[in-house]
């Protein structure tokens, strides 16, 4: 892929402070939510973007927006620093920047009906009146529903509807990317099949690229053509989707994708004899570990010897190939088979 | 029946949802419905309204003509009885009544519309301008109500919009105060974050999202402010800093016929029972609005 | 084969609300054998969370409940509280999805662990307190000696549940509940608590009922499946024949829905549509709106349970001997739709 592509992510650092509580709050420290991660996104692509909760993954989809500014690094969209362009340029940018949130029931104002939902970022960049109300029943019908039904209120439809109905919302100002964010979580599997499907047909019509944050591997898997998962902040591993969940290189990747249950009896019998379970919980991000930031948790960490384990403590892994096909950030990255 | 159905016909969709849910708007008709006081009280205001707009416009009176039956108690003729100079009082208590709603309206209007504003933007923005904001209101909320009003109705001429206005300028901060809570919680909600990544400006969301799902709560607060500012214009009037001779209002009434309280009790009982009639209305309207817009809240403060 | 510890026989529960009677559950049956473990699928609002709160009889007393629920021969349903207590805890446990709404947040853990022991079983304080850092110690809760002096806000959501797990094998139950288990969890941490569920399990050689709407979850834990649907069973039997030859469309399209961790999957299978709601259903089979296999007889006559070739797997459906050896593809359509039109 040598064209430019869509979406560029350098060396993005965002930071939370944390306060203390009572009047003056002081400033303890800071969250290192996400932690100097880079990615690209071209255009048709999708980027699977895993992690338990707490990795930073939701921030860095956030991030992207540019809704809050950055801590450190860039965002570049189309050649475009986000964080350098002016507010009025970044008002345009935003039309092709859109997001669809996790919960369809709270990211729909209740008062307004799924026509008025619809319209909403037309009105916001004034395109409703060229557009109107034919642009609305056109993303209803394409998304799946009736556009019958557009006088209707979100409580009245189910999970799955709803999320149809974000979907056709951030479809409507014709963007180029789309941050999804956990957007099938939140629904029940039969339900969450149709959104899937849903999402690569819209995908193949229109050539988005998407940016899909999510904890459910599976999922992800199933859509993604890269996937890049995060630890702390971090991103520990990246590569082409096959790759990646057949010759996981990072013992973290290697837990995540060992930990997940198979919906096949069979296998899973055998599987939960070799399961790689990791003790103990993720780290506080306001004081994460020195050196390799999974070395808490490590299984291969355990079982390395005193002078191996030093260059876990004193030196933070880069994201880099070591000879296993694709980047990732553990000094001893070895590939192994989990599924 | 159990073939492969891989093409499928035009899209079809029913709302559907595994329990019934019910639109805001219905489920606070149906709890409001259920408060007796409230609806009784609401027949009983609209019965009011309609009675001193409808009827003081229709009745045989004016509530400035002189008949010549001077000081004669209530009779069918005159149902309120009349004064020493002969004005019927039903007709007086009808014109009455009609400034003082017409009052209690303007102010509850001023004051909702202009608190709405100062809360909204208040607790949206948060931070510094929250606290200046806020502190202004604060200040507001100290001033003697009474006195106030007291010296700026006594500079001008009374004329019945100016006492609304310097009632309102006092009441704005109860609203104010409110609007900012609700506005301070809602501003977290999910879809206006959605709102916001869509590129809206702040004006956008506070008057697209933020200040129409605080309605409930305004709604309520201004009702309740309806009832004090009738309080208050009464009161105003009576100390005789409100509306001025010739015209009149409930207040000015009562105030008027205090020397008559033992000869001619008519003149007071009257006016005197249509302010505490629509002063209790409101407040159970109040009442039932707060509990169908808010179930889990049964107190108010004052 | 020993005796069932539970018997559930045709369970009901309904809720009056203001809008109608909801009817939650409408006939659960199951028997329960020691050292078995049952694992009971559905999604949102399918009465499965419901059966398990009767069972233990948790529910709210506005809930009607029906049928029979037999703990080795006694009938749980309309037992005195004081019965109720006895058994409840100590004879069958429960594990909360939510670990906060089972640990006191004022009092040390190993306390409310060693108070469980002491509430079922005549010991001393002292030996109590021995047990509740065993226990702990079994669900792998490094220093357990200290930890348990602490209280649950310091430990993390995967611990809390390990701890909640403690307390409930701290009697040797016969049966052990677990509801959602780990559904609010992380993937690692899920694991770490599935492990510690099957360690208790094993420890106690207690039936467990493992209630989850992660078919994943199930397929490792569980010998045989109870597949719910709008308040009724719909699928039961064990296994491997639920997830290799399911007879209800339902259970069919649930697989066929799911997107594969080993790649399989090369295009999802939905079932379109929306779960009816439980307060007005109308006859009939409840998943016919959404099934695409749908027939008159479906909408008039509520297809039982019954008894589908291989033993003990019983299906509710009509049509389910034309279901066997199918994949869901075949049944399905491949669509992106809300709602596949049919004959509607």
């Amino acid at each position: 892929m040598s064209e430019q592509p869509l979406l560029s992510v350098q060396n993005l650092v965002k930071h939370y402070p944390v306060r203390s509580k009572g009047v003056l709050r002081r400033r303890n420290g800071d969250v290192h939510a996400v932690c100097d991660i880079s990615f690209d996104l071209h255009r048709g692509e999708t980027l699977g973007l895993v992690g338990e909760s707490g990795c930073g993954k939701s921030t860095t989809g956030r991030a992207v927006l540019n809704v809050q500014p950055a801590t450190a690094g860039k965002v570049v969209f189309d050649g475009e620093d986000l964080g350098a362009v002016g507010s009025a340029r970044m008002r345009k940018l935003r039309q092709r920047l859109q997001i669809v949130f996790q919960d369809p029931y709270a990211s729909l104002d209740p008062r307004m009906t799924v026509t008025d939902a619809i319209a909403e970022p037309l009105r916001i960049h004034g395109r409703y009146d060229d557009e109107g109300p034919g642009r609305v029943r056109e993303l209803l019908a394409t998304v799946g529903l009736n556009p019958e039904h557009g006088n209707r209120y979100p409580h009245e439809f189910s999970g799955g509807q709803r999320q149809r109905v974000g979907i056709a919302r951030s479809l409507a100002l014709r963007p180029d990317l789309l941050v999804l964010d956990e957007p099938v979580s939140a629904l029940d599997v039969s339900i969450q099949a149709g959104v899937v499907n849903l999402l690569e047909d819209l995908q193949q019509e229109l050539g988005l690229a998407y940016l899909f944050v999510a904890h459910d591997l599976s999922v992800v898997r199933h859509i993604a053509d890269r996937v890049a998962v995060m630890y702390l902040g971090q991103i520990v591993e990246i590569g082409n989707r096959d790759e990646l969940f057949d010759r996981p290189a990072h013992p973290y990747t290697q837990a995540l994708i060992s930990a997940i249950p198979l919906p096949d009896p069979r296998r899973e019998r055998i599987r939960a004899r070799e399961r790689i379970v990791i003790s103990g919980d993720v780290p506080n991000p306001v004081s994460p570990p020195s050196g390799c930031r999974f070395r808490t948790r490590c299984p291969k960490f355990a079982v390395l010897t005193e002078t191996e384990q030093r260059l876990c403590v004193e030196e933070t892994p880069a994201l880099t190939e070591r000879g296993q096909g694709h980047p990732a950030a553990c000094h001893y990255a070895e590939v192994l088979t989990v599924v | 029946m159990s073939e492969h159905l891989s093409t499928v016909a035009a899209p079809t969709t029913r709302p559907v949802s595994t329990v019934k849910q019910r639109s805001q708007r219905e489920l606070v008709l149906r709890r409001f419905l259920r408060h007796k006081a409230a609806v009784i009280s609401l027949v009983l205001f609209i019965a009011i309204v309609l009675l001193a707009f409808v009827g003081g416009a229709v009745w045989r009176y004016g509530y400035a003509d002189i008949t010549p039956a001077a000081s004669v108690p209530p009779s069918a003729e005159h149902p309120f009885g009349t004064d020493n100079l002969g004005h019927d009082t039903f007709a007086q208590v009808l014109r009455g009544t009609q400034r003082s709603i017409e009052i209690a309206l303007l102010i509850a209007l001023l004051a909702g519309l202009f608190g709405t504003l100062w809360g909204a933007f208040s607790g949206y923005y948060r931070g510094l301008t929250d606290s200046i904001m806020m502190r202004i209101a604060d200040l507001v909320l100290t001033l003697p109500l009474l006195a106030v009003a007291a010296v700026l109705t006594r500079a001008t001429s009374g004329s019945w919009w100016f006492v609304a206005l310097v009632i309102a300028a006092l009441q704005w901060a109860y609203v104010s105060r409110v609007v900012r809570g609700v506005v301070l919680s809602l501003r977290e909600k999910e879809y206006v974050e959605a709102s916001r990544a869509l590129g809206a400006t702040d004006r956008w969301i506070i008057f697209r999202h933020l200040i129409p799902n605080a309605l409930g709560p305004i709604i309520v607060n201004v009702t309740i402010l309806v009832a004090a500012a009738i309080l208050v214009e009464t009161a105003l009037s009576f100390l005789g800093l409100g509306v001025q001779p010739p015209d009149t209002s409930l207040g000015l009434l009562v105030s008027e016929a205090d020397t008559a309280v033992s000869t001619r009790p008519w003149l007071f009982y009257f006016p005197g029972a249509f302010i505490v009639l629509i002063a209790l209305t409101i407040n159970f309207i109040g009442d039932g609005l707060r509990d169908a817009f808010d179930p889990t809240q049964r107190k108010v403060r004052p | 084969m020993s005796d069932p510890v539970l018997e559930v026989e045709d369970l009901t529960v309904s809720f009056p609300t203001e809008d109608g009677v909801v009817r939650a559950v409408r006939g659960v049956s199951y028997q329960l054998r020691r050292g078995e473990v049952l694992g009971i699928v559905g999604e949102s609002g399918s009465g499965k969370s419901v059966t398990s709160m009767a069972v233990m009889g948790l529910l709210p007393a506005s809930a009607r409940v029906g049928g029979s629920v037999r703990y080795r021969g006694q009938e749980l349903i309309g037992a005195p509280d004081k019965e109720l207590q006895r058994i409840r805890g100590g004879r069958i446990a429960m594990v909360f999805q939510d670990p906060m709404t089972s640990l006191n947040p004022v009092y040390p853990v190993g306390d409310q662990i060693a108070e469980a022991v002491r509430a079922h079983n005549d010991v001393s304080v002292a030996a109590a307190r021995e047990r509740a850092v065993d226990l702990l110690a079994a669900m792998q809760i490094p220093r357990p000696r200290e930890r348990a002096r602490d209280f649950p806000h310091e430990f993390s959501g995967g611990m809390r549940q390990r701890v909640v797990i403690a307390t409930a094998m701290a009697n040797d139950p016969d049966v052990i509940i677990a509801d959602e288990p780990t559904t609010a969890l992380d993937v690692t941490v899920q694991a770490q608590v599935l492990q510690a569920l099957e360690t208790a399990r094993a420890a106690t050689d207690a039936a467990m009922v493992l209630i989850t709407h992660d078919l994943g979850v199930v397929a490792g834990s569980a010998d045989r499946v109870l597949v719910m649907y709008a308040g009724r069973p719909v699928e039961l039997g064990g296994v491997d024949d639920i997830y290799y030859t399911p007879r209800m469309p339902y259970t069919l399209g649930l697989i066929g829905s799911l997107p594969r961790l080993d790649g399989r999957s090369e295009r999802l299978v939905p079932i379109t549509g929306a779960p009816p709601s439980l307060l007005d259903l109308p006859p009939g089979c409840p998943f016919a709106p959404r099934c695409p296999m749908r027939a008159e007889i479906c909408d008039t006559d509520e297809p039982d349970l019954l008894a589908v070739g291989a033993t003990d797997h019983l299906a509710a459906c009509h049509f389910s001997a034309d279901l066997d050896g199918r994949r869901p593809e075949d049944v399905f359509a491949q669509t992106s739709l809300d709602s596949a039109g049919g004959a509607r």
